[in-house]
């Protein structure tokens, strides 16, 4: 399972990175996000797949999955939907007052 | 605190003070407040002569950074005694020279003191410091002083350009000397030049020693304006005529020369080092001998002649350090001789050389020009000048019975015993045939001073003759430069104007102005008459440092010693460089400009042009101000640095054995999120690719329902729809997802970037998940949730108890962020700041 894991993960990653050497802006916040989901999820592969009950004491199981990269995914996700949202919020500005999206032709008119 | 540092202070603590003293004397010249510094200087070292002459050195230590061994360590030895009293007895001379030179009215003559007073003070610095590190400090210090002194005149180009070239050639000499002092350091275990000359034994033994060696030669080449970095020195006489007369031929010039004679007793014997010293001192000793020749600026032709003169000393020290201390080889006394002849040199071109420069002012501020196409028939009108230029130019020439005959004899007998030592192979004539060359050519240029500058007839008369003539020459105009200041744009004065101020009547200089150079050349002839005065007293103590134990070399001084070999080679330079002199305006190769394919000022602005050129050129290469220029060097790094490291260091290995087993239905849901990823790209409406996103982000949770983590698959629910809904409810206002017009190389290199990042990103999963080498923490968290916290949602216990800064923190993130987009939402912006695109 890991292994086939690995594999979507370095998709989900090659794919963001192709997004973000995109010229539109909106590719590039969309890859951004899709290179988080590729993160969240190593960080849960690496805890390791294996069988067990969700970490909650309740559930009287002999063995648990790992909470921490749980706990670390939680945060991350909180953080990547914050900066997600800002970008996205910049994004929409910027086109407002630059009439484009296209990073190629967001460049100051003289270069010092 | 010795009375040694309140000294090497003094100079300091008056640039200090200067500017306020100046306000409360308003009527006085600050010049004579400057002077209290070298006269009381003079004056204290002049009282350590009887003591240091019995062979005693003055030694004192304040401490710096004593943790890291460096303190303030001053040695007054017969070295630093001598180069002492060069420097405050030519220092104190200037500044009565400059008082009369510079107007207090015109010039801003408070920063030209502070500045004089500064140099001085480093320059006493750089003599007396025993500790390398502190030598090193006071060394730059010189170095800036200097350039604000070439500087200042500082609305001329000029002075400007001038000042610049020899700050970067000096700082890059520096800067080389520097670094040959810590691998010294290194080789030696100190820093402290009497110490490493303790362990030169060791040091000779040492692999550092070679780089040191070279890298300390470059800091003598450079400051001393040796071959091939003199082309500072020449350039550096756009600053007043009192800084060239004391810089740049009595003090700064020799500091390089001070090292190499500092550091004798370390390198002495080193083959390397004394090649170098001799080789270097002997090509600047022709090549600048020759270049005086053809100047027609008076400052220009001193400034080579220093060159030159400092090739001569810089000769010397190299056939001094031939042999190591010690040495029984029969030609060991030889070297010796040379060094002593070294020092004798060095002593008398600060004197003469301090005089010329200083007449040479006198007629620039007499005759408002320095050249020599308009200059003579100055003896009539400024006999006194005269006089003074004639010793010293005969000084320089080597006429007895001046102290430049002197030395001229024991350079042609170093040169002489350098031919019949051996130590020199096949090669070994040409040291005597270069000097005996060379010395011609001083002859003639010596004489070409004198006689076209106060010799013939007044030449204002005859101007339009000679103005064709002056107008082809393709060299720089030499200005006057204190009418330069008054001037703005000097550089192109009209040639009228100096024939109208060539036809004031010339007369002689005050005597406070001729003062100076009076003495200067007066000194010139005792230390030919008598040699005595300086030789046992001075001279024997700094050669004891230079070689310890070395021979009475200064016992048997006299004028007359009978018919030697070096008189006959004088009297050939007289007869040679007299006949040179006479025939000089008729042969194009003594007289006209040089044309050489290949000139070294060539090579500096060539370098420096091209260094900018360079450097913009490759900064333009990748500052290209696109964005995804600079994302791909950040995943090509990414992915070139993750690879290296993981396939050097053998982190990439997979074991299956600790995998869980793949079930049909996460087989699946992997299939599905695989598929939608890589629809993402492809998507060409805007609506489809935020779907697809949003369909992968749904995915993710149903990751996280069969990885049974229930807090994650909420959160990531509730984040994905938050997500979407922004998207959706912006997606109104978003340009609509154009058709990338992207040339198809561009995408494959974006292809072939990411699937290299993907493959690296898997990579690391796979080694990372399979070399796990602890177990978990986790289980700690397990156990104790209930019983420490009071929980038993693990992830949310961790949250806000055991991890609660996380936590904490990442509410100040999500609180940022909303300020941040109420901010871009929410703020009016000024319209005017808005670029207008499309």
């Amino acid at each position: 399972m890991e292994l086939l894991l690995a594999l979507t993960i370095g998709i989900l990653f090659a794919v963001g990175v192709y997004m973000i050497l995109a010229r539109s802006l909106l590719r590039v916040i969309l890859g951004l996000s899709l290179l988080t989901h590729s993160v969240h999820l190593l960080l849960l592969t690496m805890s390791g797949l294996k069988a067990g009950a969700p970490p909650l004491l309740g559930e009287k199981a002999d063995s648990y999955v790992d909470p921490l990269p749980q706990a670390l995914i939680l945060t991350s996700i909180v953080i990547s939907f914050g900066v997600t949202s800002l970008y996205f919020v910049l994004a929409y500005k910027s086109y407002q007052k630059l009439g484009t999206d296209d990073t190629e032709q967001m460049r100051r008119e003289a270069d010092e | 605190m010795s009375l040694l540092h309140f000294f090497l202070l003094l100079p300091f603590l008056l640039a200090a003070m200067l500017p306020l003293l100046n306000k409360l004397t308003k009527e006085l010249h600050p010049g004579w407040l400057a002077m209290a510094a070298p006269a009381f200087m003079l004056f204290y070292f002049l009282s350590r002569i009887p003591e240091v002459s019995k062979g005693r050195s003055l030694t004192a230590s304040v401490p710096w950074i004593p943790s890291l061994g460096i303190n303030l360590d001053s040695n007054l030895d017969g070295l630093g005694l001598l180069f002492a009293l060069l420097i405050s007895g030519i220092g104190a001379l200037v500044v009565l020279y400059s008082i009369s030179y510079l107007h207090p009215r015109k010039e801003a003559v408070t920063r030209f003191y502070v500045c004089l007073l500064l140099f001085m003070g480093a320059m006493l610095g750089v003599v007396l410091s025993d500790h390398l590190i502190v030598l090193y400090g006071f060394w730059e210090l010189t170095s800036i002083t200097s350039f604000l002194l070439i500087a200042f005149w500082h609305k001329r180009e000029v002075s400007l350009a001038g000042a610049l070239k020899s700050l970067l050639i000096t700082s890059f000499g520096g800067l080389a000397m520097l670094a040959g002092f810590l691998l010294l350091g290194l080789a030696g275990g100190s820093l402290r030049v009497s110490e490493l000359i303790d362990s030169s034994a060791v040091l000779a033994a040492s692999p550092l020693l070679l780089p040191a060696m070279l890298l300390i030669a470059l800091g003598v080449l450079t400051k001393s304006a040796q071959f091939p970095f003199h082309i500072w020195l020449p350039d550096a006489m756009e600053a007043p005529t009192p800084v060239s007369a004391y810089l740049h031929s009595a003090t700064m010039v020799k500091a390089g020369l001070y090292l190499a004679a500092r550091l004798m007793p370390i390198f002495a014997g080193q083959a390397p080092w004394y090649i170098l010293l001799t080789t270097s001192g002997l090509i600047t000793l022709l090549y600048g001998a020759f270049r005086a020749i053809k100047q027609t600026d008076l400052k220009a032709l001193l400034a080579y002649s220093t060159i030159s003169q400092l090739g001569l000393v810089l000769t010397l020290l190299g056939l001094g350090s031939v042999y190591p201390t010690g040495s029984t080889h029969e030609y060991a006394v030889y070297s010796t001789a040379a060094a002593a002849a070294a020092l004798f040199h060095l002593v008398n071109h600060a004197a003469f050389k301090g005089a010329l420069f200083m007449t040479a002012g006198i007629v620039d501020h007499e005759t408002g020009t320095r050249d020599l196409r308009q200059l003579g028939g100055l003896l009539r009108f400024m006999p006194l000048t005269f006089t003074v230029a004639l010793a010293a130019s005969l000084s320089m020439a080597g006429v007895p019975p001046f102290g430049g005959f002197m030395s001229k004899e024991l350079f042609f007998g170093s040169a002489l015993d350098a031919m019949r030592s051996g130590s020199w192979g096949t090669a070994a004539f040409l040291i005597p045939v270069i000097a005996w060359t060379a010395s011609a050519f001083t002859f003639v240029y010596s004489a070409i001073f004198v006689w076209r500058t106060f010799g013939g007839s007044r030449r204002g008369e005859q101007a339009d003759a000679s103005h064709a003539a002056v107008q082809e020459a393709p060299h720089k105009q030499p200005n006057d430069a204190r009418h330069a200041t008054m001037r703005a744009p000097v550089q192109e004065t009209p040639q009228d104007a100096r024939y109208e101020t060539l036809q004031e009547t010339p007369h002689e200089a005050p005597l406070s102005m001729l003062l100076s150079p009076m003495l200067l050349a007066a000194a010139a002839l005792i230390f030919g008459l008598f040699p005595g005065s300086i030789g046992p007293n001075v001279l024997q103590p700094a050669l004891d440092s230079l070689q310890p134990g070395a021979a009475e070399a200064f016992t048997e001084l006299s004028l007359w010693h009978g018919w030697t070999p070096e008189l006959l080679m004088t009297l050939g330079v007289f007869i040679v460089g007299g006949a040179l002199f006479l025939i000089a305006p008729r042969v194009p190769l003594l007289n006209r400009p040089l044309r050489v394919l290949f000139s070294w000022n060539g090579v500096f602005k060539g370098g420096l042009r091209n260094a900018d050129r360079a450097s913009e050129r490759l900064t333009s290469l990748y500052l290209t101000g696109s964005m995804r220029h600079y994302a791909s060097y950040v995943f090509l790094f990414l992915i070139v640095a993750v690879a290296v490291t993981t396939f050097m260091t053998g982190g990439f290995r997979i074991s299956f054995s600790g995998m869980a087993p793949v079930t049909v239905y996460e087989g699946i849901a992997v299939a599905a999120l695989i598929a939608a990823a890589l629809a993402v790209p492809f998507a060409q409406s805007r609506m489809m690719a935020i779907i697809l996103t949003g369909t992968i982000g749904y995915l993710v949770v149903l990751f996280f329902v069969l990885f049974r983590a229930p807090d994650l698959a909420l959160t990531q629910m509730i984040v994905e729809t938050v997500s979407v809904t922004l998207f959706l409810l912006c997606f109104y206002h978003l340009p609509a997802l154009k058709r990338e017009k992207i040339a198809l190389r561009t995408k494959l290199i974006n292809g072939l970037i990411a699937a290299a990042s993907g493959i690296v990103m898997t990579v690391v999963a796979l080694g990372a998940f399979s070399g796990r080498a602890f177990p978990s923490i986790s289980d700690y968290y397990l156990k104790n949730s209930y019983e420490l916290a009071g929980g038993k949602n693990v992830v949310n216990v961790i949250l806000v108890d055991f991890r609660g800064f996380d936590t904490m923190l990442e509410i100040v993130v999500l609180g940022i962020a909303s300020y941040a987009i109420y901010g871009v939402i929410g703020l009016k912006w000024p319209e005017e700041k808005v670029v207008e695109r499309n």
